[in-house]
């Protein structure tokens, strides 16, 4: 553990002896959280959650405690809770670590929000490529509901509340909350219109439902603990709560780390924790929330003023790592993967590799991301494979703009906003790319380097 | 029809005890598809016929499944699936290196099996892992840092423990 992280959502993960099972769990305080949660009223529960102003961490960083109170209770249907399990956002993998090395802690969090929203019936919505993941959490639901934490009357309080693991089957579209709630139902994971298909009111079974991902649904586990208004002291306001980064890509050390909000620097994360870049490489650009977020240039300035009115000039490595450090370069910290790419990697390539993704998730609803998404790739493909030609730059852009704001999903500007962001920030390179084709100066390989191959 | 379908008794046990989970049957449709795939190594318009008929659907609500969800096979496939991740984070570390020496290691087409049917080799979407880069997952066991070297070792052992004969189905 570095010296600036402060675990405590990774706390027990990978400590030497800590394993997965819930007798590990319950020597380590676990579920005693949970006890003294079913002492409380639901209602103050919710409201410490709202106090605690912990923002979702599955992506949109909306605010948990306000999605929880839109939830219609007056409609007397039963309420659902589903945790959202599916990452599969390209450069994501902090959920995993939750649920193969500390499941209990995610049950346990469950808990408590079920218990806070009175739902008596969740699903964990994992998706289908963590196959020992599914069985862990099954064990792990085994083994609360034979001590009586979950099941019928947990405790003898009179609270019933049931948990079940729900696989996907590959599709990163259910990772989409409303189409996740479709294939849920049993159906094709179609994402719904909103409005009116906003889950708190119309989720599952058309009943109030709240989707939350996996470190969110643990968070309120530790706002249950410390109470919100101590959670909100840790971080910065607007940033509360301790987040978990995912570097990957090409640094000495990728991995998942957890700070404060806005405790350091993504340039602090990236040399100093991650160990900087291999030897004789210079960086080139960072993703920094998942693929489908805007690229940011090494060597951009973000400039704008601050909400208190101050003027800022950041560099890259100045941003403050937390949703509004980030979202000053124009850019989003979305699921928190960070990507990180050196001098040695070709940008029509690294873009090409990334809008094929999407092509390849888009659910076909909605035509601009259907198609669009498909012509990006097909034109990055032959880009990429010998056959760049000078008016692809502004047909990708013009693609590309055509997008977004015109689907029923947020897929649509996850295909588009890598193409705008890539062909904005690298222009040049992608014309030099037509430019040397053109003159035979690359032999059609698609310009893919020895050590670098990415289509 | 439970005949035909030839299902081994702890999967006829699991499908009873699944659908109960549900408020409404259907969304039993996915489970049973995988205890299905996973008993028989795939779904077959049989099988989508006889998951409609246990959930009262009509074959298309479950066929359709089948033909969207990337991990629901219409066709037999290897005994062994290795699904090497494409994505960003492992394409930067070599994945498509590490795809290939599978590829030629087993004499399998892209998305295709082996000439035995034994093997099939395919790509897959970020498997969130990208800090291990770049991974492969061999049936259900997950393998990191899988450079060329490794994924000769790991195409050594499949196919040293494996005897050559068709596939499964
Ligand atoms: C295309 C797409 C894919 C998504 N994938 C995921 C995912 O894999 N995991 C996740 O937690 N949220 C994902 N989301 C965000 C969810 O829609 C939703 O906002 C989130 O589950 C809410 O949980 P939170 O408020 O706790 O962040 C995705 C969104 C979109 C548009
Ligand atoms: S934006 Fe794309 S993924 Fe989302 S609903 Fe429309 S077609 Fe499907
Ligand atoms: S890109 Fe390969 S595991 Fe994420």
């Amino acid at each position: 553990m570095s010296a600036k992280e402060r675990r405590i959502i990774l706390k027990n993960i990978d400590q030497h002896g800590y394993g997965n099972d819930i007798d590990t769990y319950l020597e380590h305080g676990g579920y005693e959280i949970w006890k003294k949660a079913l002492q409380r009223k639901p209602e103050e529960l919710r409201e410490e959650v709202k106090r605690s102003g912990v923002r979702g961490r599955g992506g949109a960083g909306f605010p948990a405690g306000m999605k929880w109170s839109f939830l219609d209770f007056k409609s007397g249907k039963p309420v659902y809770l589903v945790c959202n399990a599916d990452e599969s956002e390209p450069g994501t993998f902090k959920d995993r670590q939750i649920i193969y090395k500390d499941p209990h802690q995610l049950i346990e969090g469950m808990l408590i929000s079920a218990y806070a929203i009175t739902a008596k019936l969740a699903f964990i919505y994992i998706r289908g490529e963590f196959p020992d993941g599914a069985r862990i959490l099954e064990r792990a639901i085994e083994e609360a509901r034979s001590k009586n934490f979950l099941g019928k009357d947990i405790l003898g309080t009179g609270f019933s509340c049931e948990i079940h693991v729900h696989r996907g089957a590959g599709a990163y579209i259910c990772g989409e909350e409303t189409g996740l709630i479709e294939s849920l139902e049993g159906k094709r994971p179609y994402p719904r219109i909103k409005p009116p298909y906003f889950p708190a009111a119309l989720g599952l079974y058309m009943c109030p439902t709240i989707v939350n991902n996996v470190e969110t649904l643990c968070n309120v586990k530790h706002i249950a603990e410390m109470g919100g208004e101590e959670y909100a002291k840790i971080g910065r306001p607007g940033n509360t709560g301790t987040r978990i980064w995912c570097v990957s890509g090409h640094v000495r050390k990728p991995g998942y780390y957890e700070f404060e909000g806005g405790a350091l620097t993504l340039g602090e994360l990236i040399y100093d924790i991650c160990g900087g870049l291999h030897p004789g490489r210079k960086l080139k650009a960072v993703i920094p929330g998942g693929s489908s977020m805007k690229i940011l240039r090494a060597d951009e300035r973000f400039k704008g003023t601050d909400r208190e009115g101050n003027n800022f000039d950041f560099a890259l490595e100045d941003l403050i790592l937390d949703f509004d450090g980030i979202a000053v370069s124009g850019s989003l910290s979305g699921s928190g993967g960070i990507i990180v790419m050196d001098d040695t990697t070709d940008m029509v390539d690294a873009l090409a590799n990334v809008s094929a993704f999407y092509a390849h998730e888009s659910c076909g609803q909605c035509t601009p991301c259907r198609e669009g998404s498909l012509w990006l790739k097909k034109i990055l493909h032959r880009m990429s494979h010998g056959q760049a030609r000078l008016e692809d730059v502004d047909l990708l852009k013009s693609v590309a703009d055509q997008i977004p704001g015109r689907t029923i999903c947020a897929l649509g500007e996850a295909a588009a906003w890598p193409v705008q962001s890539y062909v904005a920030k690298f222009r040049d390179e992608f014309i030099a790319k037509a430019e040397n084709q053109a003159a035979g100066r690359t032999n059609g390989d698609g310009g893919i380097s020895d050590r670098v191959q990415l289509v | 029809m439970e005949d035909v379908m030839n299902l081994k008794k702890e999967t006829l046990q699991k499908i009873d005890e699944v659908i109960p989970r549900y408020p409404e049957k259907r969304s039993a449709v996915l489970p049973l598809l995988h205890l299905v795939q996973e008993d028989q190594g795939f779904v077959s318009r049989d099988a989508t016929e006889w998951i409609a008929e246990k959930l009262g659907l009509k074959p298309i609500n479950v066929w359709e499944l089948v033909r969207f969800y990337p991990m629901l096979r219409d066709k037999p496939v290897g005994k062994k699936v290795v699904r090497v991740c494409r994505t960003l984070s492992c394409a930067l570390q070599g994945s498509y290196k590490t795809c290939k020496t599978l590829r030629d290691a087993f004499d399998c087409k892209l998305d295709g099996n082996s000439p035995d049917g034994a093997v099939t080799v395919e790509f897959a979407e970020c498997l969130a892992s990208c800090h291990t880069a770049p991974v492969v997952m061999v049936d259900d066991d997950l393998h990191e840092h899988v450079d060329e070297e490794k994924a000769k070792k790991i195409a050594g052992e499949i196919l040293n423990g494996q005897p050559k004969q068709g596939g499964s189905a």
